[in-house]
């Protein structure tokens, strides 16, 4: 038994399987085609990753000194074709995979359904600049929909919290990952949609590989997105990772940090901006003031208030143009007045009636004369006529009948002839007028 | 204007400062009118001060259950997933 089995350490094992692997003059410089998943890109430079098919798996490292040469970033989901040699990693007994060279090879099944996915809403204009929501300047409250418990929220909160910690911020917590996920993001984007407390949401999650971004890759994602009244903010995963949620989003932030700090804007900057408006409050005022000051200035500096005279000199010549006017227009009137007056005299004198008058009264003179004549005349013949006529009515006179013995008798008064003995009473008075006198007498008695 | 500052929002008084700041650069105002917005101006940038130096810090969480909505007071678990 003293040649019993040996006894191998584990090393031992490990590098005797290493020698063999690398002896394997096909093992050691291979071709490979897969598709990327679980991508690490390592600080130190070195890439992690593991190369899969449809059934199985394989560890790769491809090193810092041959990935700098890449001509392409490699990503989560990418179809590849590597070339390299199969060793083991001594301290874990992993045989992997040490990739030296890679190319892209087509698309894998989700990329081809991303790529379509785009394609389609881009068509639809889904993407398009001009629908996009502009994010409020200052928010007055921010919603979150993402998981509770990842570093996604943390990061937001964080952030919100040391740019402008007064700020409201609702979170609705959703799945991020996993078939459940898309309905519960569309779920809470609605929701916040109904609620309309917060005026900009943040919609996302924390870094992945591309199978765990998926949900944010989907169709309903996209639209409830698109649809939100609320402008969107998407945040998802890492610098180089884009989802069709970051093209339909009215903002893409390349990480929840990112996010919040677009979603709100730094309370330093917020309190320059104040002092920004306040001191252009102070110049505007101070300019008006001294607007105002420079027109005084200026009115006070006018010729109107420097030489007042000069303003009274031009109104004056006026009054007295103006007068010398007045002047000689009343100088003609008064002449062509006075014209008209002795025109008018030399008419009215033309017109005098003295001649008239001596004309008249040398008609009545002759007319008078002529009136004479004939009164002469008419008188000298009813003179004729009345000698003829006294001497007929002589002939026939009562005092030519009483010269021949007859007599008159009149009543006392000499007024009443008295024809009858019935008009005299006895003891009356009576007159009794002869040729050559008259009688009073008294009536003795009388017979009839 | 004392009663509306109570529900003025930060977003509204800092517009409403904007548009103070620039019909009073536009100059097109009576010079009472322009101390009326200067005066009105500083009041608003002093309150917008104020509301920035609010510590008061308001974050919940929103469950949908079947009683309706529920609001938590909010802490995020201090775990790094990276989800």
């Amino acid at each position: 038994m003293a040649d019993g089995p040996r006894i191998f350490s584990i090393k031992e094992v490990n590098r005797y399987i290493k020698m063999k692997l690398e002896s394997d003059h096909v093992l050691s410089d291979i071709w490979l085609r897969g598709e990327i998943s679980n991508f690490i890109h390592h600080s130190s430079g070195h890439m992690y990753f593991t190369l899969k098919d449809a059934s199985s798996r394989l560890k790769c490292v491809m090193f810092a000194s041959h990935n700098q040469r890449l001509p392409f970033i490699p990503k989560e989901g990418m179809k590849v074709m590597a070339r390299g040699s199969i060793s083991v990693y001594e301290r874990d007994g992993n045989y992997q995979f040490y990739v030296n060279a890679m190319q892209p090879d087509g698309i894998g099944s989700l990329y081809l359904a991303f790529e379509q996915l785009k394609q389609k809403l881009e068509a639809e204009g889904l993407f398009a600049p001009e629908r996009k929501k502009p994010i409020p300047l200052y928010p007055k409250a921010v919603g979150v929909v993402t998981s509770p418990t990842g570093a996604a929220v943390r990061d937001i909160l964080i952030t919100l919290e040391r740019r402008f910690p007064s700020v409201p911020v609702l979170v609705v917590p959703v799945l991020v990952q996993g078939t459940q996920a898309a309905p519960s993001i569309v779920r809470a984007i609605k929701l916040m949609n109904r609620l309309m407390e917060v005026d900009v949401l943040i919609v996302g999650r924390g870094g992945g590989s591309l199978e765990e971004l998926w949900a944010f890759n989907e169709e309903a994602v996209a639209r409830s997105i698109a649809e939100s009244k609320i402008p969107v903010i998407s945040a998802v995963g890492h610098e180089t990772d884009y989802t069709i949620a970051d093209f339909v989003a009215d903002l893409r932030a390349a990480t929840p940090t990112a996010a919040a700090e677009l979603a709100v804007q730094h309370s330093h900057e917020l309190r320059r901006q104040i002092g920004r408006f306040e001191q252009r409050l102070n110049q505007a005022l101070k300019g008006q003031l001294q607007d105002r000051k420079q027109r005084l200035e200026r009115i006070k500096r006018s010729p109107l208030f420097q030489q007042p005279r000069r303003f009274l000199m031009e109104p004056a010549q006026r009054a007295d143009r103006l007068h010398e006017r007045l002047n000689s227009q009343m100088i003609r009137f008064k002449e062509r007045k006075e014209q008209q007056y002795s025109h008018l005299l030399t008419r009215l004198e033309a017109a005098h009636p003295g001649e008239q008058l001596k004309y008249a009264a040398t008609r009545r003179h002759t007319a008078q004369q002529r009136l004479e004549q004939v009164m002469n005349g008419i008188m000298r013949a009813r003179k004729l006529e009345l000698h003829s006529s006294i001497r007929s009515l002589d002939a026939l006179s009562p005092l030519k009948v009483m010269s021949r013995g007859y007599s008159l008798l009149y009543a006392e008064d000499e007024q009443v002839l008295v024809k009858s003995v019935d008009d005299i009473g006895i003891g009356d008075r009576i007159k009794v007028k002869l040729a050559d006198g008259r009688l009073d007498c008294q009536v003795l008695d009388k017979e009839g | 204007m004392e009663t509306t500052d109570q529900v003025l929002s930060f977003e509204q008084a800092m517009e409403k400062l904007e548009d103070i700041v620039s019909r009073l650069e536009n100059g097109d105002v009576p010079l009472e009118t322009a101390i009326e917005l200067f005066q009105e101006g500083m009041r608003l940038s002093q309150l917008c001060g104020s509301k920035l130096d609010q510590v008061e810090r308001k974050i919940e969480l929103l469950i949908e259950t079947e009683q309706g909505l529920q609001r938590n007071n909010f802490h995020p678990v201090n775990e790094d997933k990276g989800e």
